[in-house]
């Protein structure tokens, strides 16, 4: 048969790539050998970056897209699904990650914004995007400019789970209140937190938000990944936990199991054994207002 | 025959699959006896008479299957699977990826990610073999498709990059994902197949 009138890039097509990563973990790689330890591992997708947080936060300066040439050297190595990070509100770095072939585009805090006024149009592109977010009105916004996937922002690159806990309560417990509000009530929080009324509907019918929404920024270990799935995260990314601990291989494995297993406490010791050390941590309360990067693109 | 379906819950959009059977299931008249729930387990996997296996990374999920010690008695699972993208992959007889230690429940050949990458995901109405009602909109993800089929496996749509659907016996695997979509025909004829009836009409 012939296939005709084919269409590419609508939203259930986004939203369903992003319903395919759910269980699982997605790390932040930054060369070719670092994709197929997390391949081998079990990870559902790869983050292709220049550095990981924890390196971003000490160079300093500006941090912008990966070199093309790193993200197609990860592409051509695994077969699982790729993403980029692009600054926020940097819409020519996601046309070319979208050139490149990346599965999926992270508009992120985690790189120096480059529009502190908007984020970018995220509905003209083919490929989907997940989002950072603090709260519902700050996922809910991201969702309305076409995020299909929503990442609680945590604190990127600090090893603290802290602030990932933060705002997946924070999330979670806003869709729970809605639930005791009439349709009035819920207009009126909507305007509040500053999101569209329909989708703050969507959210208290659903009892969820309408996209996955995974947890990221200060994963270390596999409770700490367990610990945000108990929490009702979809699934988690990794960032510098993986790769700033003393035995990367062995912790990438663990915190996928961890992952599947988040409500096995027997299983969660087992895989938590004799890991080594986890990445150095930081403490989030004393970072200046500068280093903080949750606070990017509300 | 009441319904115990289970949806294989190791990583993927299981709680999709989970819905879709449910609002199919109640459309069929099936009361509470009726079940669909979370598979993770062998000792889950002996409660059900039919299961899915949904979509999500293949790679990830054999890995999982063999961790859990699920390899063996999802081959010798007596009843029906209905099986979406990654899921197609792990019902196959031939996988080229050393990474995926298919089930063998299909007599096929099956190629990952055969249409590119995410971008070229698409969505198309596909005439299907023996499916009353008109084409069937399919919602294609990093999609599979199956190279070659054995006699025993009837070919339920095929495209020029290759067959998108296929049943053997009790099973049903689709390159697509039937339960992202509102219409639920597949899903009936899947449980018709299990002798699971409908009760409404």
């Amino acid at each position: 048969m012939k296939l005709e009138e084919l269409r590419f890039g609508t939203e259930l097509l986004k939203r369903g790539f992003a319903a395919m990563q759910k269980g699982g973990v997605i790390m932040d790689v930054v060369n070719a050998e670092q994709a197929k330890i997390a391949e081998d591992a079990g990870a559902v997708a790869v983050m292709s970056l220049e550095r990981v947080p924890s390196d971003i936060r000490k160079a300093g300066g500006v941090a912008r897209m990966a070199d093309p040439e790193k993200v197609i050297e990860i592409i051509e190595t695994v077969s699982i699904p790729v993403m980029g990070k692009v600054r926020i509100g940097h819409f020519v770095e996601a046309q070319v990650l979208e050139i490149l072939g990346v599965d999926m585009i992270d508009e992120s805090e985690v790189l120096t914004p480059a529009d502190e006024q908007y984020h970018i149009d995220k509905k003209q592109f083919t490929v989907p995007f997940v989002c950072g977010a603090r709260d519902l009105g700050e996922a809910l916004r991201r969702i309305n400019e076409g995020a299909a996937m929503i990442r609680t922002k945590g604190e990127a690159g600090t090893g603290n789970v802290v602030e990932a806990v933060r705002h997946m309560r924070t999330i979670m417990g806003e869709i729970r209140m809605l639930r005791g509000l009439d349709k009035q009530e819920m207009a009126d929080y909507a305007r509040e937190i500053e999101a569209p009324a329909e989708l703050v509907f969507e959210c208290a019918e659903r009892g969820r938000l309408p996209v996955v929404n995974f947890s990221a920024g200060g994963i270390a270990t596999p409770s700490d990944a367990a610990l945000m799935m108990q929490l009702g995260a979809d699934g988690v990314f990794v960032g510098s936990g993986i790769f700033k601990s003393s035995n990367p291989k062995l912790m990438a494995k663990a915190i996928v199991e961890a992952v599947n297993h988040f409500d096995d406490a027997e299983v969660l010791a087992k895989v938590s054994k004799g890991l080594g050390d986890a990445m150095p941590g930081l403490d989030v309360h004393k970072l200046s207002d500068d280093e903080v990067l949750q606070t990017r693109g509300r | 025959m009441d319904a115990k379906i289970g949806v294989l819950a190791l990583q993927g959009n299981v709680s999709e699959h989970i819905d879709a059977f449910l609002s199919v299931l109640e459309r069929m008249g099936h009361g509470p006896s009726s079940e669909v729930f979370e598979v993770r387990s062998p000792a889950d996997l002996a409660e059900c008479n039919a299961l899915a296996l949904p979509g999500g990374e293949s790679t990830t999920i054999s890995r999982l299957i063999d961790k859990n010690g699920l390899y063996e008695p999802l081959r010798a699972f007596p009843g029906g699977i209905f099986a979406t993208c990654a899921g197609m992959v792990l019902m196959a007889s031939h996988v080229e990826d050393p990474r995926i230690r298919p089930l063998g429940l299909i007599d096929m050949a099956v190629d990952r990610n055969a249409f590119g990458r995410q971008r070229e995901s698409f969505e198309a109405d596909l005439v299907m073999d023996g499916l009353e009602g008109g084409p069937f909109h399919a919602v294609f993800i990093r999609a599979p498709v199956v190279r070659s089929a054995g006699n025993a496996v009837h070919i339920l749509a095929e495209i020029p990059q290759g067959i998108v659907a296929v049943e053997q016996g009790k099973h049903m695997a689709f390159s697509f994902h039937p339960e992202l979509g509102e219409d639920t025909r597949l899903h009936e004829r899947f449980l018709q197949r299990q002798g699971i009836t409908n009760l409404a009409s």
